[in-house]
């Protein structure tokens, strides 16, 4: 087994979240290139939505930055306006969305709008994007993002992208939000899962080289345990094949 | 019959007035209007209401010099880069200027601009419900299981197109994220376009044409109008560009550096591309693709 990026296992992790035949909501960074890597191995029947307005099945064939570069746009299924593709996820079409976040508590809710007080905030956070639509109509979505203390935390000061709410079962029916909410949150360090119908992330598995210590350090909330704390699985040869070769330059990858 | 071709310091002068709502960047990642929105920071227009889905650096650009007063989007920033940090500053500090936020969600921005198009006061989603979204944005409201999204008129819309005609028959393919309804929506529109057509190539193809002529008042030729994002069958995105603006940008002192450099030193567009390494940003591997046959008897 060759040397890995945590990016590059954070990819493989994601890549496997897509099953065959599924309509992926692709958003961008990591999620791109795992929409490749599935497509390119066990998902040949998937299908990638891009809210720029795109959907395609064969992964661009050149590097991407942005959904709507140049390399996306050619081969692509379809290419139409921002509201035809939202309608398919307002029909609840879409089987898997990815969202990037800055700031994600213990049921799934993700911050990327304020820290602090909205009308003065410490930070301002580049906002929704189709982060919310995502997690409010996808059927199950997935977030990627960088392990620290400051980022998880026991509950975000503003959701941006609804999770389970306040955790009390049945609270994303009952608020009204048509899709299933988030299914994992894949960190540098571990993957969370969710319990079947929602409400508080437990640890799934803990990447190698790392210990649940570890996480539980690196976590602000009181961190749950699944029952069996598995180990997480490398990426395998293949998979960095296809990591590399969508991400030549490792500007994804390897520069974090 | 008059033609609406101008110059773009003529365009921005007459039809970007202070205190008006600009649309701007509605295709998302590509196709934004990168050379208009530098010629309203030369003109020093203020108390602009920008609007727009992500706004690719463009939006953090023109808050940083003091253009804007309040942002109506869904994410304001530097995709491959991330935060963006004129617009951070405005927020958390008033620097330039204090700024007003309205935000959206992708698809709520597209649907303000639908209801705006079809003139009504607001259309029903299912989006944005347990956001709290709706707690900072007057303009929706939940009620009875569903968000009302009250209708966003910009007074002008801007875009980058890849060929245009002198009457404003644009041409774009591929993604269109919210152009269309955005320039429905605005009072009027700016085209500014890669290439200035006859309207034999146009009128070719009215399919492809994105707007009725009578939104248009301004077309501008503007070859490379849109660098550093992508134009399909034009230009390749320039990510070492939006990298370098992310670094320069982190400090007040770096932003204006970088604005001195590539917007209040340079007289036009053309004098801006003189300066970028635009041979290597070329697309030379062109796919056009088959005409469709609008055959009539």
């Amino acid at each position: 087994m060759s040397d890995y990026t945590p990016q590059e296992l954070m990819v493989a992790v994601a890549s496997r979240e897509i099953s065959d035949g599924d309509l992926v909501f692709v958003g961008m960074r990591l999620p791109i290139l795992a929409y490749a890597v599935a497509r390119n191995a066990h998902a040949p029947g998937a299908r990638g939505l891009f809210e720029v307005g795109l959907m395609r099945d064969q992964p661009a064939a050149g590097f991407l930055g942005t959904m709507g570069d140049p390399p996306n746009v050619a081969g692509a299924l379809w290419a139409t306006r921002m509201s035809n593709v939202m309608a398919l996820m307002a029909q609840g079409h879409v089987d898997l969305g990815f969202i990037g976040g800055a700031e994600v508590d213990r049921f799934g809710n993700l911050n990327t709008s304020y820290v602090g007080d909205p009308v003065r905030p410490q930070v301002k956070l580049p906002g929704s994007g189709g982060g919310a639509d995502i997690a409010i109509l996808s059927r199950r979505w997935v977030t990627l993002m960088s392990h620290e203390r400051r980022r998880l935390v026991e509950r975000v000061s503003f959701i941006t992208s609804p999770g389970y709410g306040d955790g009390t079962p049945y609270w994303r029916k009952q608020n009204g939000l048509l899709g299933g909410g988030p299914a994992a949150i894949i960190t540098t360090l571990c993957v969370f899962r969710f319990p079947e119908g929602g409400g508080e992330a437990h640890l799934a598995s803990v990447h190698p080289g790392h210990s649940v210590d570890e996480v539980r350090a690196e976590t602000g909330w009181d961190l749950k345990l699944a029952e069996r704390v598995s180990e997480t699985a490398q990426p395998t040869e293949s998979e960095l094949t296809a990591i590399r070769h969508f991400d030549p330059a490792g500007f994804w990858t390897r520069t974090a | 019959m008059p033609g609406k071709a101008m110059t773009m310091a003529e365009a921005i002068s007459r039809f970007v007035p202070d205190g008006s709502t600009v649309a701007m960047g509605t295709s998302l990642e590509p196709l934004i209007p990168f050379a208009a929105g530098h010629e309203v920071i030369r003109q020093s227009k203020r108390d602009l209401e920008l609007v727009g889905p992500i706004s690719d650096a463009l939006f953090d650009q023109l808050i940083g010099a003091g253009c804007v007063r309040r942002v109506t989007a869904a994410w304001v920033g530097n995709v491959s880069e991330g935060l963006g940090h004129c617009y951070r500053r405005a927020c958390e500090s008033a620097v330039p200027r204090s700024l007003e936020v309205h935000d959206h969600t992708n698809f709520s921005i597209s649907l303000a601009l639908w209801a705006a198009a079809w003139n009504v006061p607001s259309l029903p989603t299912r989006t944005l419900l347990g956001s709290d979204i709706l707690r900072t944005n007057p303009g929706l409201v939940a009620s009875g299981g569903l968000v009302q999204v009250e209708a966003v008129r910009p007074d002008v819309a801007v875009v980058h197109v890849q060929r245009a005609d002198e009457m404003g028959r644009a041409h774009a393919w591929g993604p269109l994220g919210v152009t269309e309804e955005a320039g429905l929506a605005a009072d009027r529109v700016i085209v500014t376009c890669e290439e200035l057509v006859d309207a034999s190539v146009t009128l070719s193809d009215p399919n492809r044409i994105l707007f009725p002529e009578t939104k248009v008042v301004a077309v501008v030729h503007e070859p490379g109008g849109a660098h550093p994002s992508p134009v399909q069958g034009f230009f390749k995105r320039d990510h070492a560009f939006y990298r370098e603006y992310a670094e320069q940008s982190r400090t007040v002192d770096g932003f204006q550096a970088w604005l001195g450099r590539w917007v209040m030193e340079v007289p036009d567009r053309a004098a801006y591309m003189g300066k970028v390494d635009s041979p290597s940003l070329q697309i030379t591997r062109h796919r056009p693709s088959e005409p469709a046959d609008y055959g009539d008897e």
